[in-house]
């Protein structure tokens, strides 16, 4: 063997060392993603688990430990509905159906032609004019609701459906046109230029080209208000009565046959009833949900 | 399209921006422009509208209220008092804890009295804010690391980290106190036999525990966004240059990721200061977790003018920290809103 050969024998060798600790490290780091994924998995999911999971416990095992389920019952969500010690979180469920309903339609229609000019015009003030709605979302909800307190019951609106509606639309509406704005911003709106060379008419445009396109924006910015109202609670812990209260004043105030003895395994399943619908709709529309979280930037 | 990261994206016209109602032949830019702004004008008008009827018109009522005595039983008298114009003294009675006297005049609000907690509220309002705050950034950053990278399975990650945030306050308050109950699994796991909603440092953690769990989702996201702007090409050539991890994440990663972050830094900032929900149904207050917002609450049914006067003062502060951030931290919210929609993809 020549000192050449030899050498060369000592470099590839060099080189196979170095590829395969390369390779090791490639194989540490994926693991360590793993583990953090895990770890990420656990930490979001687990308490949410055990809520579901003592939904359908029995009441008599209400702090059984085992983290798997046992002693299933559905007796749970029959108590939930139950009316006897003074809870309604059946007609709370229809409260917030309905007033997220209403604020959402209403700052939907209000707030698509704002962010229509903010994502297309350009005028004088439009910095202004987003600042002030990106401020109104900031606003504290305490900053409205004692002046709010004092008119409602000066006017003998407390407790009523629009006591409760009016104030939700004021942070509402501004989640709503900013995150439009947004979703507009990056609509490929030349189609609508390309389908009046093509012969429509400027209806046609908005309707057959526009609207298909507009649709998922406007819809992902409906599913971001209602949550957004159905997750309210100060103002609802204020305003509203027996009759007329939200699902989260519901359970926040959910009473059980014993006084001192909170009902967790009743209020478990209410919480994974209001909660379940709202995750199914965010896991299905992850990725729709996820886009205008983060344009709008609001929670 | 990815290039386009921070401030420096903004000052071009929108993308979408282009005309639609096309002026007359001839007319210059100074005329598209004012058609526009008439048309922009139709098109706001009605959210303005709606915005000035909502919060505008509270607002200034309630600044009108907080100069207004609360007409009530006089402590010295018995008599009922009507009332009438008080200048700063709301401001005053809260900023100096001060409470009516029997004899006139006032004394130090008795401690336990509403009065007596404004300096407690608001600190315990920052403290929350501070730590929340800093343990959500420090972990969503780590989650929205994670989140980019390649690997199997992530999209089941994002998916997770939505479920928290899907979940109203009110049930993850409710979520938290049975599982930080004395029986619960909270001190089952830790092997712990802490009264968690029973004094003050446990419960003000078990507050933050359940608001980090809650709101850490959403900053991960918010940074995510941020990181997927970064191109890949940045590190690659980086990688070349022979900067290490460490490098590339303190050169590269962190000034081009701080808009965004500082944006979502900002938002979080914002609502943490005021934080209701969480304290009001986990702890209700007690033991030293009574927020500023909680305050406001316990005062309207004693009186709304000295109600409003506290609003106001929380209203002034969070509007004063949202400056600081704009004016000395750089969060440009406007900008990086009309240029995130652009970076982003």
């Amino acid at each position: 063997m020549t000192a050449a050969t030899s050498a060369a024998t000592e470099l590839r060798a060099e080189q196979d060392r170095g590829r395969k600790a390369a390779q090791n490290r490639e194989k540490w780091a994926q693991s360590r993603t793993y583990i953090s994924a895990v770890v990420i998995l656990f930490w979001c999911l687990a308490p949410a688990y055990w809520m579901v999971v003592t939904a359908f416990r029995d009441v008599g095992y209400t702090y059984d430990t085992s983290i798997l389920p046992t002693h299933i019952t559905l007796d749970n969500f029959r108590t939930a509905f139950d009316t006897s010690f003074g809870n309604h979180f059946g007609q709370a469920l229809l409260n917030s159906l309905f007033i997220g309903s209403v604020v959402t339609v209403v700052s939907l229609v209000i707030g698509v032609f704002a962010a229509y000019a903010l994502a297309r015009l350009n005028f004088k003030f439009k910095y202004l004019v987003l600042g002030f709605i990106l401020g109104a979302s900031m606003f504290p909800g305490v900053a409205l609701i004692t002046p709010l307190f004092q008119l409602f019951t000066n006017i003998g609106w407390m407790g009523t459906y629009q006591a409760l509606i009016i104030p939700n639309i004021s942070f509402v509406l501004p989640l709503t046109v900013y995150t439009m704005t947004s979703f507009f911003r990056e609509m490929p709106w030349e189609l609508e230029e390309s389908a009046r060379v093509d012969g429509c008419t400027q209806g046609q445009a908005f309707r057959k080209v526009i609207m298909p396109l507009a649709a998922p924006a406007i819809f992902t910015t409906a599913i971001l208000a209602f949550i957004s109202s159905w997750n309210e609670f100060l103002i609802a812990s204020q305003l509203s009565s027996d009759a007329t209260q939200p699902v989260t004043v519901a359970i926040a105030s959910f009473a059980g046959a014993q006084p001192n003895q909170i009902p967790y395994t009743a209020i478990m399943a209410a919480g994974t009833i209001v909660t379940i619908p709202l995750v199914i709709l965010v896991l299905v529309f992850q990725r729709k949900i996820v886009a205008g979280l983060t344009a709008g930037a609001v929670k | 399209m990815a290039t386009e990261v921070g401030p420096t994206s903004v000052k071009a016209p929108a993308s979408g921006g282009a005309p639609i109602h096309h002026a007359p032949k001839g007319v210059g830019e100074d005329n598209r422009i004012a058609t526009q702004g008439r048309w922009a004008a139709w098109l706001l008008a009605p959210t303005i509208l709606a915005l000035s009827v909502v919060i505008v018109y509270p607002i200034i009522t309630a600044i009108v209220m907080s100069f207004q005595k609360d007409a009530g039983l006089d402590p010295a008298t018995g008599l009922f008092v009507e009332g009438g114009p008080a200048g700063f003294s709301n401001y005053y009675n809260w900023i100096f804890q001060q409470c009516p006297a029997p004899s006139g005049g006032t004394v130090d609000c008795p401690p336990g009295t509403l009065g007596a907690q404004f300096w407690s509220a608001t600190g315990t309002t920052f403290f929350f804010t501070i730590v929340t705050v800093a343990l959500e950034t420090v972990l969503g950053f780590w989650m929205a690391v994670i989140m980019a990278r390649a690997f199997r399975g992530r999209s089941l990650v994002r998916a997770a980290v939505l479920v928290p945030w899907a979940i109203p306050t009110a049930v993850t308050a409710k979520l938290w106190l049975f599982i930080f109950a004395f029986e619960g699994i909270g001190n089952k796991l830790f092997n712990t036999t802490v009264l968690w909603t029973g004094s003050e440092w446990p419960a003000r953690w078990a507050v933050i525990i359940a608001d980090v769990w809650k709101t850490t989702p959403f900053m991960a996201l918010l940074i995510l966004a941020g990181l997927q702007m970064i191109p890949a090409e940045v590190y690659e050539a980086a990688k070349v240059d022979g900067a290490s991890a460490w490098q590339r994440f303190r050169m590269i990663t962190l000034p081009l990721v701080k808009p965004a972050l500082m944006v979502a830094i900002l938002f979080r900032t914002l609502d943490a200061l005021r934080m209701f929900d969480l304290p009001y149904i986990l702890t209700g207050g007690a033991n030293n977790t009574t927020t500023l917002s909680i305050l406001v609450i316990n005062q309207i049914r004693q009186g709304f003018n000295a109600a409003a006067a506290l609003s106001t003062i929380t209203f002034i502060i969070i509007f004063l920290v949202a400056f600081i951030f704009v004016r000395f931290l750089g969060a440009n919210v406007v900008e990086q809103q009309t240029g995130a929609g652009k970076g982003k993809k």
